[in-house]
């Protein structure tokens, strides 16, 4: 961050369209509205637009989906135009690795864009396979090197663990594939089963607690030993590559969510949209709200949505919210007064938050 | 009313020999209800019954055949009531014994029979289902006759469902079943019967005039209470409500006196005139003594006065249910209630549930032990968690029944393996014909309780039956099994069982709670134990995992609310020394069924 951007202010982007659906994904993505692209991308461009009047300077910049790289990437960078993003801003956007191409990354360079996140999940096809997921892992390589040869500086990769059929020595070779390839930035996910999903419906493919929380700690062995540091609960970075975006929910700091099932933060106001792409459309088009739901929480839920929020990150909290129950789950943090979540203790961290004072 | 013109009965049946159908058809053929408006088992009026196809409560119906009065007086059809059943019968002067043409005579059937029998009262035998491929009317009737010893040749042929016989077996009733004696200008004496609650119209009973005449508006006198009521409303069932102005001796109908208080209608009641009282009340009904006991608790502890309104409630329909207030380490503040037997338990903790909208936690079913301890003093204890410590009991004896399974021969030895595997002790074996068998045998109640009855139909297809009747106490060799949660005892959980069984109550127990109990922030034993010996054991192992993975597109009240979620069910939970355990754990641990 450069000295004159003080106020932190991000920008998060929904494009929810993908190839096929993941099926333990329950997040507001279609497969079969690829006719809408451009009247939604047209729409988000008038949202960006009407908002821009009395935004801040932008100090990070999230594209995610869905699959971003979907939709043709000069109507997506388009939409950025409309933006007042600071110089130095971080600027994201989420990749399918199959979907990646030099052209494409080229038009996000120019744009501005120097962070790629790609959704790897596993480096083994018969992980892959078990997600719903069909891309080769040889894809994520080359990826990769497209990813690195038009310039981008700042790269995540995504895992998830738990899959159905993952053996440990799986995801020894999912961690140490990725960090192979040198990512500034990694984070892994335990697979959810989040209800709605066919993934929901097939018991027998739910993940189990101990096996998540095995891999859990072997991912924060392997990952910590190849230099790069946890910073909240799934996520790890090299020094200075933390997501600035990403730091901004778990600091309560404040942005602007546009496009569908989008979440805002502005002046302690949490607010979201709606969640199909035609009602969207149909809003913008009628200069209509497109806010779906939104809530203010008195000062003290505020305050310990807070706590809950920093008990994740590497800063922690202050020693004192800490119940003693669960006081084993925790150690001293880089800041003075604060305690965070031992490895052991992230891995509970809701017995931790719940029990925060 | 001509006293001549009345005829009172009950019919006697075993559960599924078609006395709901039976009913059925005497209410369309005497034109009290049309066959358009027929709903299918009118007289079973009450949803849980309608869905079990068990008549529970005694309801009676007025109607009219040839120039008589018939009163229909339902008796319910389960082995645990036969407490209704006699209820009813005081009402009556006669019964219809209605037996199965493809079955024969059930054992409780029989019971209920030689009830009425004692009673001097008239039986009508009727075999019904004479349509049925499988009816063998003959051999049954002759059944009846080396039974009951009533002749076969007066036993009728019916078919409730086609109807065949049954205006037949009206013209019986009338010709054979004696009218009510009484006089109409003596002071009134009433026998209530039945009552239930209506959240409209107060206490609802069910009455029998046996002298005097009763009217609206009169002042009333309950005899055994004191409580004077005015007569607001008197009516008959036909079946629809029918208000009357008079009802003389014979009749049978409702009365509704503006009664609040549950208990002040009993069963068993007298009801007279304040203006011109009788000298003395009718014989009542001894109060039933309940056999099978459990606590129940509400799941929400805030419920506990609802509870216990509901219990007042239901004991005025029930008198055969007690109960009394009692605390439990586990479950909080609740109720110790007593009950027939097991059927009748499921049955009232349904009704709560579903009439009153309660969520209940039932203990495991108990039978009353008689305990002497070293210093030579006894108390009965119908809670396992009351018994003293076992270094002190020199004695446990456990009330015994008399069964009788009646079976089809076929099925014998069957019969015989699970009373035996059930500690009975064979008392003799009668042939009622070369196919059927009626076993009779000296076995604990709390064998009988748990699942005998289920055990018995399924190992016979259905056909047994069983009638039982209380033999008293016998010392056995009984052993207080304890549950611990992390070393704590959970009273909830502790149960007297025969010292062959311990070991096994104690191994499923743990390993249902090993189920049911979330993983915690610790390792968790759960133990089984006979004093300080430890016959069982598992682990729930501390959770490793319980983190929201992530937090899509800055949606952080997603995550906010999961966790209030989480932290609510947390105070849901019930905290067994520092052990969090969920009601649901107790509710399936203690259910009887698995």
């Amino acid at each position: 961050m450069t000295a004159e951007a003080t106020q932190k202010f991000g920008v998060y982007l929904h494009v929810p369209f993908c190839v096929r659906r993941c099926d333990y994904c329950s997040f507001a993505t279609w497969t079969d509205r690829g006719h809408l692209i451009d009247e939604y991308l047209a729409a988000c461009r008038t949202q960006a637009r009407t908002a821009s009047t009395n935004l801040p300077d932008i100090t990070s910049v999230f594209i995610g989906g869905g699959t971003p790289n979907l939709v043709p990437a000069d109507t997506l960078m388009s939409i950025f135009r409309e933006l007042p993003i600071a110089p130095t801003a971080e600027f994201t956007v989420e990749c399918n690795p199959d979907l990646v191409d030099g052209q494409q990354m080229e038009t996000y360079v120019a744009a501005g864009v120097n962070r790629v996140s790609l959704g790897v999940q596993s480096m083994v096809p018969h992980v892959l396979t078990s997600l719903g997921r069909d891309h080769n892992p040889r894809n994520v390589h080359e990826a990769v090197q497209t990813i690195r040869e038009a310039g981008i500086a700042h790269l995540n990769l995504d895992l998830i663990y738990g899959a159905k059929g993952e053996s440990i020595s799986d995801w020894k070779t999912s961690v140490e594939s990725a960090l192979a390839l040198r990512p500034e930035h990694l984070s892994t996910y335990a697979l959810t089963v989040e209800p709605g999903t066919p993934l929901a419906d097939d018991r027998d493919r739910h993940p189990e607690d101990d096996d998540q929380a095995d891999k859990y700690l072997l991912a924060d062995e392997l990952i910590s030993s190849a230099g790069l540091a946890n910073y909240e609960i799934s996520n790890w970075a090299q020094p200075g590559e933390h997501c600035q975006h990403n730091m901004l929910y778990w600091t309560q700091g404040e942005y602007l969510g546009l496009g569908v099932a989008a979440h805002s933060h502005l002046a302690q106001r949490r607010f979201w949209s709606m969640r199909t792409p035609e009602r969207f459309i149909k809003a913008i088009t009628e200069g209509s709200s497109v806010e779906a739901g939104a809530e203010k929480l008195d000062p003290d839920a505020w305050a310990l949505e807070g706590r809950q929020l920093a008990i994740r990150t590497s800063e922690g909290v202050l020693e004192e919210f800490v119940s003693d129950e669960v006081q084993h789950l925790t150690e001293s943090s880089e800041v003075a007064g604060k305690v965070k979540l031992t490895v052991e203790g992230r891995l509970l961290a809701n017995e931790v938050s719940i029990r925060l004072q | 009313m001509d006293l001549t013109r009345i005829r009172n009965f009950s019919i006697i049946a075993h559960i599924d020999h078609g006395k709901s159908t039976l009913s059925d058809r005497i209410l369309e053929i005497t034109g009290a209800v049309d066959a358009r408006s027929m709903r299918a088992q009118y007289l079973d009026s009450m949803e849980l019954e309608r869905e079990r196809g068990i008549t529970i409560k005694a309801q009676n119906v007025r109607v009219n055949w040839k120039g008589h009065v018939l009163h229909l007086i339902d008796t319910p059809g389960h082995v645990d009531f036969g407490y209704e059943v006699s209820r009813s019968l005081a009402a009556c002067e006669g019964v219809v014994l209605l037996v199965d043409a493809a079955q024969g005579i059930e054992a409780q059937t029989l019971a209920n029979c030689y009830l009425a029998i004692e009673n001097d009262m008239e039986i009508v035998p009727v075999l019904n289902k004479i349509d049925l491929p499988a009816a063998d009317p003959d051999l049954y009737a002759s059944e009846i006759e080396n039974v009951l010893g009533l002749p076969a040749d007066a036993v009728l042929h019916i078919s409730a469902k086609t109807g065949d016989g049954v205006a037949e077996l009206l013209d019986a009733i009338v010709e054979r079943i004696p009218p009510p004696k009484g006089d109409a200008d003596a002071p009134l004496q009433a026998l209530i019967f039945d009552s239930y609650f209506d959240k409209y119209r107060g206490v609802v009973s069910s009455m029998r005039v046996v002298n005097g005449r009763i009217r609206t508006n009169e002042k009333l006198r309950f005899m055994q209470t004191g409580g004077t009521h005015d007569a607001e409303e008197i009516g008959v069932r036909s079946p629809a409500i029918t208000p009357v102005n008079e009802l003389g001796p014979g009749e049978v109908g409702y009365l509704i006196a503006s009664i609040k208080d549950v208990a002040q209608a009993k069963s068993g009641e007298t009801v007279t005139t304040v203006r011109n009282p009788a000298e003395q009340s009718l014989d009542g009904y001894a109060d039933p003594k309940p056999m099978v006991f459990c606590g129940l608790y509400p799941v929400d502890g805030d419920e506990y006065p609802d509870l216990r309104e509901a219990l007042q409630k239901l004991k005025l329909n029930d008198a055969s249910v007690t109960f009394e207030p009692e605390t439990s380490g586990a479950l909080g503040f609740g109720f110790r209630c007593g009950f027939l037997g097991l059927l009748h338990m499921e049955i009232v903790r349904e009704r709560l549930e579903r009439e009153f909208t309660l969520s209940l936690i039932a203990t495991a079913p108990s039978v009353a032990y008689k305990v002497t301890t070293d210093d030579g003093s006894t108390m009965v204890i119908d809670n396992p968690s009351e018994l003293p410590d076992m270094g002190t009991v020199e004695t446990i004896e456990e009330p015994m029944l008399r069964i009788g399974v009646l079976t089809p021969s076929n099925y014998t030895g069957t019969v015989m393996e699970l009373c035996q595997g059930r500690r009975g002790k064979m008392i003799r074996m009668e042939y009622l014909s070369p196919e059927r068998v009626e076993l009779h045998y000296e076995i604990p109640l709390a064998e009988v309780v748990t699942d005998f009855f289920d055990q018995l139909k399924s190992r016979t297809q259905g056909y047994a039956s069983l009638d039982y009747e209380p033999a008293g106490y016998q010392a056995g060799k009984l052993v207080k099994v304890d549950v611990l949660l992390n070393g704590e005892p959970v009273d909830a959980f502790s149960t007297i069982v025969h010292s062959d069984a311990a070991y096994e109550y104690g191994r499923r127990m743990a390993e249902k709670l090993q189920e049911l109990i979330p993983r915690q922030m610790f390792d968790v034993p759960i133990q089984a134990a006979i004093g300080g010996r430890i016959i069982a054991r598992e682990t729930v192992k501390a959770k490793r995992k319980d983190v929201l993975a992530k937090c899509y597109g800055g949606d952080i009240t997603r995550k906010r609310k999961l966790l209030e979620q989480q932290k609510k069910g947390k105070k849901k939970m019930k905290a067994i020394g520092r052990v969090e355990v969920p009601n649901e754990a107790f509710v399936s641990a203690l259910r009887l069924d698995d």
